[in-house]
């Protein structure tokens, strides 16, 4: 793979972002992106989650194994009440302390898509990072509008999803924000950088970050990182920032551009419990939509 | 000291929160309360009032928006009604379980289907379980005093709740009346700055609403129950506090009208208690001795104030501009628990549900049934327990 751009350093301070005893399942993507976020805006973080698997992995009261503010919120609140906290401090003239709203693919793409929403066309200041595991994790993984087509889940559980998966992102991007981003956990220095800008730019920033789940994908724990790799190299998911009107496709991506280095989308999806009952034709809508995909982002290059 | 200005119901509000100055209010539409945020909105932007305006997407983001600020440090507010108000349900209960103190007007107008916007009191009752303070003022006045007054009650540290204060819409809400405006220093001075259990303001790390086990989330109900006691001295002491500065006091949970010496007792809560004042006035004339405790403040709910009228009285009627279908009205269903803990021998109860949806009651129709339920009392009968009195 051909790394463009230099890796930044990743500090070791990420190692302080995880106390000991959370209750994420083995292999759970959300301890691995907390741990890059901490690193790129250190302690002085408010996180504003809604119900999700991340509201339960930080266990249960009096501990918290997130070392950082956490403020729990109703499943379709996390962007209002980020907007507000963000503008009290503002007021208050604490400019030195980022809200982030961190929630699922459900708490974004179903349930908070108006509140999403009406922050961002606000343009209230504060990062809302989507982890998305494709599915309603937390009880029990049901289809969410981010759940790919053809994936197995316990509402869609006979022939898979037959719709498409919703493009948060590039809703974000018709929002005019100052700043989206794609991210995944198998990159945390692609993650951390653009954390690191995120939080140089004032207003609303958008990351949505691939996150595999090995409970509701059907994998072995020890292949989170693998599958979220396997999701880039195959030019499933594409990493890129938009600003100002253009996409700049972030280095992990770039040798994809070129689908002749692509590997196969097989090779991903026959990785996965979820996808054992797919059927042909809903494979080659996903081939499909990798070409449409990468149509689209270089239209805006 | 104040200046006196024609307002109606919703402005007065409106006035209030500038005096208050809230560091955020959070402004979404609904019929009839769009006036306060309209109101508010005009003043920030001509640079009257320095609050931040969150103009949101949704009800359940207004609240939510105000939980965020009210978290961190900032005085809070917003105003909603009917479907607004059941919009933002989930969050309501969130802000009183986490302990945060902020103000919301309510300006009652009933529930739908069908599309109706006459006032009755059945979207402030449905909030009645959430752990808020639940002030409902008579006049425009007192709209004014008692959204002032809520902030003082709930950011005290013997209640750190928030405080929702109604008034009916258009009847107060759309009315011009004589309002004084306090003198905004007096009042900034009497609120002194913001108190809140603990703030979330990126300091320490801290843990706001994450998973608990049964025995301590009830710990934290249970807090909310004996805060809601708190409050009851809490009320009184604003009251009396507000009255010696500001020239208004109004009695605490309950305003009595008549009623220290009154045999029979009717009991309702807003704007119509006016008409039921003037009602036990014509009463009082035809040598009835009915007098009229009106509800201030229907949570924490004064079972002993009502209690320390209605004990001596024969009769107590009970007027609900709301219904728990399938049971009674609420403020019946309340005061008679109430009642029931203080005695075995019950005066004659009789519980009216009417006004419903917006209907129009008067005093007349108040004079009426109360003087029906007398007579009935008087004459031994079995007094009417429940009745749904409807104008067709
Ligand atoms: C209003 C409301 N409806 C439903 C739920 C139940 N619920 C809790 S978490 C959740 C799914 C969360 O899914 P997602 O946002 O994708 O996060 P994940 O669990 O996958 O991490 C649901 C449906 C809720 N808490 N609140
Ligand atoms: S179900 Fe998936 S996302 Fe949720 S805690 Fe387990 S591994 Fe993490």
């Amino acid at each position: 793979m051909s790394q463009q751009r230099p890796k930044p350093p990743i500090p070791y301070n990420m190692r302080d972002a995880f106390l000991p005893g959370d209750a994420a399942c083995s292999g759970c993507p959300i301890p691995m992106g907390w741990k890059t976020v901490h690193a790129a805006l250190g302690g002085k973080v408010i996180y504003v989650i809604p119900a999700c698997c991340s509201s339960v992995v930080v266990g249960t009261y009096p501990g918290q194994s997130l070392n950082a503010t956490i403020v729990h919120v109703p499943f379709a609140a996390a962007a209002a009440v980020a907007s507000g906290i963000a503008e009290a401090l503002e007021k208050r003239g604490i400019t030195d302390v980022h809200v982030v709203a961190w929630a699922g693919d459900g708490g974004t793409a179903d349930i908070g898509m108006a509140t999403l929403s009406g922050a961002a066309e606000r343009n209230n200041n504060m990062i809302y990072v989507m982890y998305d595991n494709e599915a309603y994790m937390n009880t029990g993984i049901q289809r969410s509008s981010s759940t790919p087509r053809g994936a197995w889940t316990t509402t869609t559980p006979v022939s898979g999803k037959a719709e498409q998966k919703k493009d948060v992102a590039r809703i974000m991007i018709a929002h005019n924000i100052p700043y989206v981003a794609t991210a995944s956990i198998a990159y945390p220095h692609d993650f951390y950088s653009k954390l690191q800008r995120a939080k140089s730019i004032k207003g609303f920033k958008f990351i949505h970050l691939h996150a595999p789940c090995p409970v509701g994908w059907r994998f072995e724990p020890q292949y989170t990182v693998k599958m979220a790799r396997l999701a880039v190299e195959t030019g499933l998911w594409i990493l890129y920032e938009y600003q100002n009107g253009k996409i700049t496709l972030s280095g992990p991506s770039r040798p994809y551009m070129d689908p002749s280095k692509r590997k196969p989308v097989e090779e991903y999806v026959k990785m996965q419990g979820r996808f054992r009952n797919i059927t042909p034709e809903a494979l080659e809508e996903i081939k499909r939509s990798v070409e449409l995909n990468w149509e689209w982002v270089k239209k805006f290059m | 000291m104040g200046v006196r200005k024609a307002l109606t119901g919703n402005h007065a509000i409106s006035y209030a929160v500038k005096l208050v100055r809230p560091e955020v209010i959070a402004a979404y539409p609904i019929t009839p309360q769009t006036s306060i945020v309209e109101k508010l909105s005009e003043m920030v932007e001509s640079g009257e009032l320095d609050s931040v305006m969150i103009r949101v997407e949704s009800e359940h983001s207004a609240l939510a928006a105000c939980y965020g600020a009210a978290l961190a440090g900032a005085r809070a507010f917003t105003a909603t009604s009917s479907q607004g108000l059941l919009y933002m349900h989930e969050v309501v209960h969130w802000v009183s379980r986490a302990r945060i103190p902020m103000v919301m007007a309510i300006v009652s107008r009933t529930i739908n289907t069908p599309w109706n916007i006459w006032p009755d009191h059945s979207d402030f009752m449905d909030q009645r379980d959430a752990g808020w303070v639940m002030a409902y003022a008579m006049d425009n006045q007192e709209a004014l005093d008692l959204t002032i007054q809520a902030f003082k009650i709930g950011e005290d540290p013997e209640v750190y709740l928030p405080v929702m204060v109604g008034i009916e819409g258009f009847i107060l809400g759309h009315t011009t009346m004589p309002v004084e405006i306090p003198d905004e220093e007096l009042v900034r001075e009497w609120l002194g700055p913001r108190r809140q259990p603990y703030v979330v303001d990126g300091g320490s790390p801290i843990g706001v609403g994450g998973l608990t086990m049964p025995e301590e989330t009830e710990d934290i109900f249970y807090g909310i129950q004996e805060s809601m006691e708190s409050a009851k001295r809490v009320i009184e002491r604003v009251d009396k506090e507000y009255g010696r500065l500001f020239g208004r006091s109004y009695g605490g949970l309950t305003q009595c009208y008549r009623c220290e010496d009154a045999d029979y007792i009717a009991v309702a809560m807003g704007a119509w208690s006016g008409d039921l004042m003037e009602a036990v006035n014509a009463l009082r004339e035809q040598g009835y001795r009915a007098g009229v405790v009106r509800i201030r403040f229907y949570r924490p709910f004064p079972h002993e104030e009502i209690w320390r009228y209605a004990g001596r009285a024969k009769g107590v009627i009970v007027f609900d501009r709301s219904i728990s279908f399938g049971g009674w009205g609420p403020i019946f269903t309340d005061l008679v628990t109430g009642l029931a803990t203080y005695t075995d021998k019950l005066p004659a109860l009789s519980n009216v549900v009417t006004g419903i949806a917006g209907v129009n009651i008067t005093s007349e129709d108040f004079e009426r049934i109360v003087k029906r339920f007398i007579e009935t009392v008087e004459k031994g009968g079995k007094p009417v327990f429940f009745e749904w009195f409807k104008k067709r």
